[in-house]
């Protein structure tokens, strides 16, 4: 039975739906009204907190610990400095995506990395005989995201002995709420402007109830799994299990994805020197990669001209799926569309694929399977560049 | 010599940006023309008071035509419809009917009044999906005419022919009486309880110098229902920075497409040559030539303000002058220093986050026209509450608010006395009504703006502040909006030409007409 986060006694009464998730064995708010219509739009137009405590969260430490990241993920970190966050995979000797996450540089020798699934085998495993320290800190730290493009304006009102004008995007800074100390950076889920704190659990609550309150003035709602999810994809952002799967989570060798076939190519420094996979991704970089992430956006004037046969408007707008639908190009499959959804703010019909990477150039047409009355149609579509959302505010 | 245009568009309305937006895309040089500093028309938002931006006229969409959204690439040009997912009838006595997203809340709500309403409601939504969709096909075409033989024309009619009679039989018949009966028996068909009732058919008041019982409402009501967001019909919501965000992201894509737009314009002419429109004049003497000249103005402005009615076929003229713009409604926007607090429920919340419908009965309503019949303002008006800063919390400072009222019924002509001596008594009308459902409004009123129809005539020009530009009423419907014979965008002037509200399909923010104008410009050019 999942359990619940450092913020459940506040999270719960709010929570009016009592529809939860799972999510890595902690209860996990889908939605906390019965359409979670406003929590979308309060991530997008105005602040909305989510509870992400469920993350894994590791430390490592040690006059090493630099060397152990080097090794561990295929970013290079020589310009990599202390108050900055680095978003990376990382990958088995094969090359072969594990996980991804975040990796914050709190001090010089001093890294905290979250991550979707447990890693601390792995973390214990890449720091053998380094003298470095890994520590799974996941229990030692409660999260919280304020996400959307009020998100500074409470975090000014709100924390003390933070210059947020200067805290860049992808950036960290330590404040304090009331007397308790919080680690503040500056990422995030949902491709908006927003920041995630990070504090001690037996902090959770107040911090809860003080951005609850100061953030009433600036439009802020509690927003669970089902918004989260529509806003991720529209930032293209992937996620575990449903876009790609962890090598060590697949049963066959085609399950595996390598960073350059997640369209993550770009976290991928050959010349680095070496790290874990090196020599398989540079194999492939010189072959190509067999498979390519890109982004789709259906034709809505098809989805309506499908609906409208059966005598129906489109019946498009709701939930986010992560229920995977065949990817065409000229009648033969070439992928799948593993997430999707109506953007309500692009009003456009929008998915991540994995796609043959000779069909992946960015407005090549493509046809995605769409159900209609029980029927299996095809719509037609388009390569087009992710993130399907990105404003201005997200860097600014 | 000054530049020569394809075509330019008087009024920067909505209407008018839509037009001069496909005409742009199209390739045509396009030139619009707008009277005051913004664009917008009813469509603006304005920072009336420092920090609260208020929506000064038109305040919610609806019927904003999702291909048009689609075509102009609106999300790209800035537009963002937030919901407004529920509708909170809130009751002097303390009770309320809240309607929201979660369908099984609202059938338990609306079961507190009437248990039989609450089974009635499904098939009743039912209906109006099936209305919706019936008349939709009208919104996207041209109206034909029926007296010709143009074989353009006949083709058309068949073609509308057989959309509906492949209508099934009850639909046909429920339709024929949408068009006919009053919004109160429509909605009574199915219910009797009186805040449902009464907030069912205020739909068919707005805009409307007609009663709750007076026949011909019931389309009214369905023209509110015909909206569409994202594919569901009858969804309302609220643009991002108030409606003025919509005409700025409309004119963000004409000028994206090449469109020049230039402010503080007013036109005086129309310059005709030769019998064909050839250019205009403003106010201020300059004049600019094109090969076309489309107005977005209400009809009575261009036709008989525009041109010298002289020119006219005295027919036209005639239906023209007959042409029922009479203003009914108007506008109270508020400046708040905290949220109001309602009699019930109480607290802030997402009821609040919806409109909130001042209609307690349906014998409540006719009242209030009782008063505007014979001349004067309601005196306890229907109010149409939506408090944007919930919605949207960039349209005031922090823990501040703005709201939108508006109210019915304002007349544009008085009995007795002014406009200008009874303007205060009218704000204060609409503000005891609502002191009723939210006891501490007058302690938190920061600034307060009232308009009448007199004022929306005199600040954006519309005939008598009439919000449709005319009433839409059966008589003034399709091929007779706004004229028999005329309905099809032209006008007698070869080269003139109508694309605002005054035409097929009408007013809302909606767009219909300034595309469907846009597309006969480009067949004739």
């Amino acid at each position: 039975m999942p359990i619940p986060t450092p913020f459940h006694s506040r999270t719960a009464p709010l929570c009016t739906t009592f529809e939860w998730r799972d999510w890595a064995g902690y209860l996990a708010p889908a939605l906390y009204e019965p359409a979670h219509d406003r929590e979308y739009y309060a991530i997008r137009n105005a602040a909305a907190l989510i509870d992400v405590s469920p993350l894994f969260k590791y430390e490592i430490s040690g006059p090493d610990a630099a060397r152990v990241v080097d090794r561990l993920i295929p970013r290079r970190i020589t310009n990599f400095r202390v108050g900055q966050v680095l978003y990376t995979p990382w990958c088995d000797e094969d090359g072969q995506v594990i996980d991804d996450g975040t990796v914050a540089r709190l001090a010089e020798n001093y890294f905290r990395i979250t991550a979707a699934d447990p890693n601390f085998r792995w973390f214990e495993d890449v720091a053998f005989g380094f003298d470095a320290r890994v520590e799974n800190v996941t229990e030692a730290l409660a999260a919280l995201a304020l996400q959307g493009p009020n998100s500074r304006a409470i975090l000014r009102e709100l924390v003390a002995g933070v210059d947020f004008d200067a805290l860049r995007y992808y950036h960290l800074a330590h404040g304090a709420i009331d007397g308790f100390d919080v680690t503040i950076t500056r990422t995030g889920y949902t491709g908006d402007l927003g920041y995630e704190l990070w504090v001690a659990p037996e902090n959770a609550t107040a911090l809860w109830d003080r951005l609850m309150a100061c953030g009433q003035s600036y439009g802020l709602l509690p927003a669970g799994m089902v918004a989260l999810d529509v806003a991720r994809i529209e930032a293209g952002l992937l996620l575990i299990e449903v876009d790609y799967k962890s090598s060590r989570h697949t049963q066959t060798e085609a399950q595996k994805s390598s960073p350059y076939e997640l369209g993550l190519g770009w976290t991928v420094h050959l010349d680095k020197g070496p790290f874990i996979g090196r020599d398989a991704l540079r194999a492939e970089k010189a072959r190509g990669s067999e498979w390519a992430l890109v982004g789709i956006a259906v034709s809505w004037t098809d989805l309506e001209r499908l609906y409208a046969r059966e005598d129906l408007p489109p019946q498009v707008a709701g939930r986010a799926s992560r229920q995977a639908v065949p990817v065409y190009r000229n009648g033969r499959q070439v992928g799948q569309m593993t997430s999707h959804t109506f953007s309500p703010i692009l009003k456009q019909y929008v998915g991540l694929a994995t796609v043959r990477s000779e069909f992946a150039a960015l407005g090549a047409p493509v046809e995605v399977e769409v159900t209609v009355e029980y029927r299996r149609k095809r719509a037609g579509g388009l390569v087009v560049p992710t993130p399907f959302y990105d404003p201005p505010h997200k860097r600014a | 010599m000054a530049a020569h245009y394809d075509v330019i568009v008087i009024g920067g309305g909505h209407n008018g940006l839509v037009t001069a937006a496909y005409l742009a895309r199209a390739g045509k040089k396009v030139l619009v023309l707008e009277k005051r500093h913004l664009v917008g028309g009813a469509s603006v938002t304005e920072e009336l008071y420092p920090g609260f931006k208020f929506t000064v006229f038109s305040y919610v969409v609806s019927l904003l035509r999702p291909d048009i959204v689609r075509e102009l690439e609106l999300p790209k040009h800035g537009l963002t419809i937030l919901p407004l997912e529920s509708t909170l009838t809130p009751l002097p006595d303390g009770r309320y009917l809240y309607r929201g997203a979660d369908h099984w809340e609202t059938l338990r709500n609306i079961a507190t009044f009437s248990e039989r309403d609450a089974g009635a409601y499904d098939d009743y939504s039912r209906s109006m999906y099936f209305m919706a969709k019936a008349v939709k096909y009208i919104l996207g075409i041209r109206p034909p005419d029926p007296t010709s033989y143009r074989p353009r024309e006949l083709w058309g009619l068949v073609e509308m022919a057989r959309h509906f009679l492949a209508l099934p039989e009850e639909q046909l018949w429920l339709l024929a009486r949408l068009m006919t009966m009053s919004a109160a028996d429509f909605v009574e068909q199915w219910f009797e309880s009186e805040p449902l009732k009464a907030t069912l058919s205020a739909s068919g008041i707005i805009g409307t110098f007609l009663g709750p019982r007076s026949p011909g409402t019931a389309y009214v009501l369905l023209h509110h229902y015909m909206g569409e967001i994202d594919g569901a019909f009858r969804a309302w919501g609220f643009a991002r920075g108030g409606t003025g965000g919509i005409a700025e992201a409309i004119a963000r894509s004409a000028q994206a497409h090449g469109a020049e737009i230039r402010c503080d314009s007013p036109v005086a002419e129309v310059i005709l040559k030769n019998g064909r429109a050839v250019g205009v004049a403003l106010e201020n003497g300059d004049t600019f030539h094109a090969n076309v000249v489309a107005s977005s103005l209400d009809p009575r402005l261009t036709f008989l303000k525009l041109l010298d009615p002289a020119q006219l076929p005295g027919e036209l003229v005639e239906s023209i002058r007959s042409f029922n713009t009479r203003g009914s409604s108007g506008k109270v926007n508020l400046a708040l220093d905290a949220l109001p607090e309602l009699v019930a429920p109480p607290g802030p919340g997402r009821h609040l986050a919806g409109s909130i419908s001042f209609s307690p009965s349906v014998d409540y309503l006719e009242r209030a026209y009782d008063d505007a019949k014979y001349g004067d303002f309601s005196r306890q008006p229907y109010v149409d509450v939506i408090i944007p800063s919930v919605i949207d919390p960039g349209m005031a400072p922090p823990g501040k608010h703005v709201m939108s009222c508006f109210v019915q019924y304002a007349p544009y002509e008085l009995r007795e006395g002014t406009w200008e001596e009874k303007r205060e008594a009218f704000g204060d009308a609409v503000v005891d009504a609502l002191s009723t459902v939210m006891p501490n409004l007058k302690d938190i009123i920061l600034h307060r703006q009232v308009l009448t129809p007199l004022d929306i005539e005199e600040m954006i020009g519309i005939s008598q502040g009439n919000i449709f530009h005319g009433e839409l009423s059966l008589s003034q419907l399709f091929f007779l909006r706004p004229a028999p014979g005329y309905a099809d965008y032209r006008t007698p002037v070869p080269g003139y030409y109508q694309c605002g509200s005054g035409t097929h399909p009408g007013g809302g923010i909606m767009g219909a007409p300034g595309k469907l104008a846009a597309l006969e410009i480009l067949k004739d050019n």
